[in-house]
């Protein structure tokens, strides 16, 4: 397999389809085991929306950091987490990530500069202007990326977060990847004035971009990454996507009709995938695609025999202190 | 040196900010240093450290915990109790957890500051809390001084600590003044200070309710001899001490201004009935169950604690005998 792109290479066209298929494979290999009962709680599949993390994360430099979503798995992937300790983490292993302490929905990696996907819709869009914020006082030349939905567009602490980096003109870049349902309200039900309207009202600049075409995303967030970087302040992107799956594996259960087949099947045609395939040489995807496919068969293996972790643990890393607390019998 | 308990915080906020350049303050107008403790940081520290904002508490709190998360050592001032409701989602529900849900990976050195919790004669239903006790049962840190000196040493810890701590300035110990003849020093989190020692009844006083306790200390004594325990911080709780004080008078008296269900006080009470040595039933004085202080002055103070409560409990565990248990079987 020499000459192909590694893992967490975003550097070309290459790379990038790497990545997608990366994203897309591992999502396929959690779903299989959120049906086979050995991933607990379910996970929110990225499955669709892969060229919007590929994007934006092919536009960052090592140094820039990023909060996350609950569908996190894809920008976790794309800034450069291992798949093998991400899935470990799903399946609750002391290999994960988090050590099994966080699940799919808080995996973090703060070595990537990764902070951490996040259970609360619109939380992350605060911190990550918190952690741009903390790179300028530290005289350090790091941008903060904030994955966010169209859901979180009604959140008002990410308004508030809009206006604070906008008035501190802080390297932020606000990434909306609008998937056309907050769950299953619809956005054009639900937001008032559009996306990037909000963000102009701040005096942001604000794109919308196809967000099935990862080279548009990265073309656009790489100009709004440098302007930030440049001391321009924040930017913000309103990524048109769509999610092939359910907003939840439990939604599989449930056969909720919020959307049409035919709505489906047509963005099912807009996948990202084939889209950055054609512009490889040919032959080049089939091998990338069997790269990632022993990845992943390597990935599975280390997160199957990762340990479980003991009971006796539940509550280690409660205080950084290592304060104990007391238990629940009282003893 | 004569030192206010507002002096004490702006000392020691003073003397935090000069030791670590991690440090920096968030708050509404600090920079004014209307609320006391922030007053002339801005002057010596620059707005690069001492960062008036908006009035976005979600967000500049959890901007916070974006700039705690990647190295600052924030602390944010919160003018009124009751905003500390408004964030509770950014304490709790990220602050506290990001410890153990990142296995470990990441801390939250975060301090807020409340000056002028509790009532303050007059400001009503929303402007009156406090909340102390829910943070307590949150698990995070959380300290209420009773003195000047212990407003700066545990303030100094609080900041100093690699975990969230709240610390609640109590608005009736602020007028408090002590000539100190002392170095100020940080006062570790998690151990309690006996202000008057005494052998027949514990009084467990929170935060400005310990004067309380020393001057019905001081006129009771020709009856009883009453030793006054402040915990100083609440969570974790000195349970050691407490033990301790206990084995000597075997008696207990908590006053504590939350509303009563599920109060600090009521944990302490239940811990001395399962855990230490009681000889005595135990009281506790409290805010009535679901208070909110109505305007009125007269009603405003009629739901605190007062000395008048405090007296007639001390005088009822006094008058309790230990029954013999063939007594307790007849009722």
């Amino acid at each position: 397999m020499t000459g192909l792109p590694g893992s967490a290479d975003l550097g070309s066209p290459a790379g990038r389809y790497r990545m997608l298929r990366l994203i897309r494979g591992f999502e396929e290999l959690a779903l299989g085991l959120v049906k086979s009962g050995e991933i607990t709680g379910g996970i929110h599949p990225y499955i669709g929306q892969e060229a919007v993390a590929v994007g934006v994360c092919a536009a960052l430099r090592p140094q820039d950091r990023i909060t996350s979503t609950h569908r996190g798995h894809g920008h976790v992937l794309a800034k450069g987490a291992d798949p093998s300790r991400l899935l470990a983490e799903l399946l609750g292993r002391t290999g994960g990530l988090n050590r099994g302490r966080g699940g799919s929905m808080h995996a973090a990696d703060f070595s990537l500069g990764i902070l951490g996907a996040n259970g609360m819709v619109g939380a992350g869009g605060a911190i990550a202007v918190g952690a741009a914020w903390s790179a300028r006082q530290a005289g350090e030349d790091r941008v903060a990326v904030a994955f966010f939905g169209d859901g979180a567009l009604n959140q008002g602490v990410l308004l508030e977060s809009f206006n604070l980096a906008a008035m501190w003109r802080l390297p932020v870049l606000f990434v909306c990847e609008n998937n056309g349902y907050a769950t299953t309200l619809p956005a054009a039900t639900a937001v008032a004035g559009s996306a990037t309207g909000r963000a102009a009202a701040f005096g942001i600049p604000a794109v919308e971009v196809d967000g099935m075409d990862a080279e548009a995303v990265r073309a656009a967030a790489a100009e709004a990454v440098a302007r930030s970087a440049a001391g321009g302040g924040p930017g913000f992107l309103e990524c048109r996507t769509y999610r092939f799956e359910g907003h939840h594996t439990m939604e599989r259960l449930m056969k909720l009709r919020y959307r049409t087949p035919e709505e489906v099947a047509d963005w099912r045609g807009l996948d990202p995938l084939p889209r950055a395939a054609a512009l490889l040489p040919p032959g080049l995807a089939e091998r990338l695609d069997a790269s990632v496919a022993q990845q992943l068969a390597a990935a599975r293996q280390f997160a199957l025999d990762s340990e479980l972790p003991s009971v006796e643990g539940a509550l280690d890393h409660l205080y950084a202190d290592g304060l104990r607390p007391r238990a629940g019998s009282g003893a | 040196m004569r030192l206010s308990y507002t002096k004490a915080l702006n000392r020691a906020l003073t003397d935090a900010l000069a030791e670590d350049p991690a440090v920096c303050v968030f708050g509404e107008d600090i920079g004014a240093g209307m609320a006391g403790p922030t007053l002339n940081l801005l002057d010596r520290f620059g707005p690069g450290r001492i960062v008036d904002t908006p009035l976005s508490e979600q967000a500049f709190t959890s901007m916070a915990i974006g700039a705690a998360l990647t190295g600052r050592r924030p602390v944010i001032e919160f003018q009124i109790p009751s905003l500390l409701f408004l964030v509770f989602e950014q304490l709790v529900n990220q602050a506290h957890k990001f410890s153990l849900m990142t296995g470990g990976q990441a801390n939250v050195p975060l301090t807020c500051l409340v000056p002028g919790s509790g009532s303050r004669d007059g400001w009503a239903g929303q402007h009156s809390d406090h909340p102390y006790s829910l943070f307590a049962h949150a698990g995070m840190k959380t300290v209420v001084p009773a003195t000047p000196t212990d407003a700066y040493g545990l303030l100094r810890s609080a900041i100093a600590d690699p975990d969230p701590v709240v610390v609640f300035a109590p608005a009736g110990a602020l007028p408090v003044r002590e000539t100190v003849t002392w170095e100020l020093s940080p006062i570790p989190l998690g151990s309690a200070r006996i202000h008057r020692e005494g052998a027949d009844v514990t009084v467990v006083a929170v935060g400005h309710l310990v004067h309380d306790a020393l001057a019905v200390a001081e006129e009771l004594a020709p009856e009883v001899s009453v030793e006054v325990f402040d915990p100083r911080t609440l969570y974790p709780f000195d349970w050691t001490a407490l033990a301790a004080s206990l084995e000597r008078t075997g008696r207990l008296v908590v006053v504590d201004d939350s509303n009563r269900s599920c109060g600090i006080g009521g944990e302490i009470v239940a811990t001395a009935a399962e855990e230490l040595r009681l000889i005595a039933p135990p009281r506790r004085i409290t805010r009535p169950d679901g208070a909110v202080l109505p305007f009125a002055p007269a009603l405003d103070r009629a739901l605190q604690p007062n000395r008048d409560q405090l007296r007639d409990a001390v005088r009822a565990v006094m008058k309790h005998r230990p029954t013999s248990s063939r007594e307790d079987r007849g009722r």
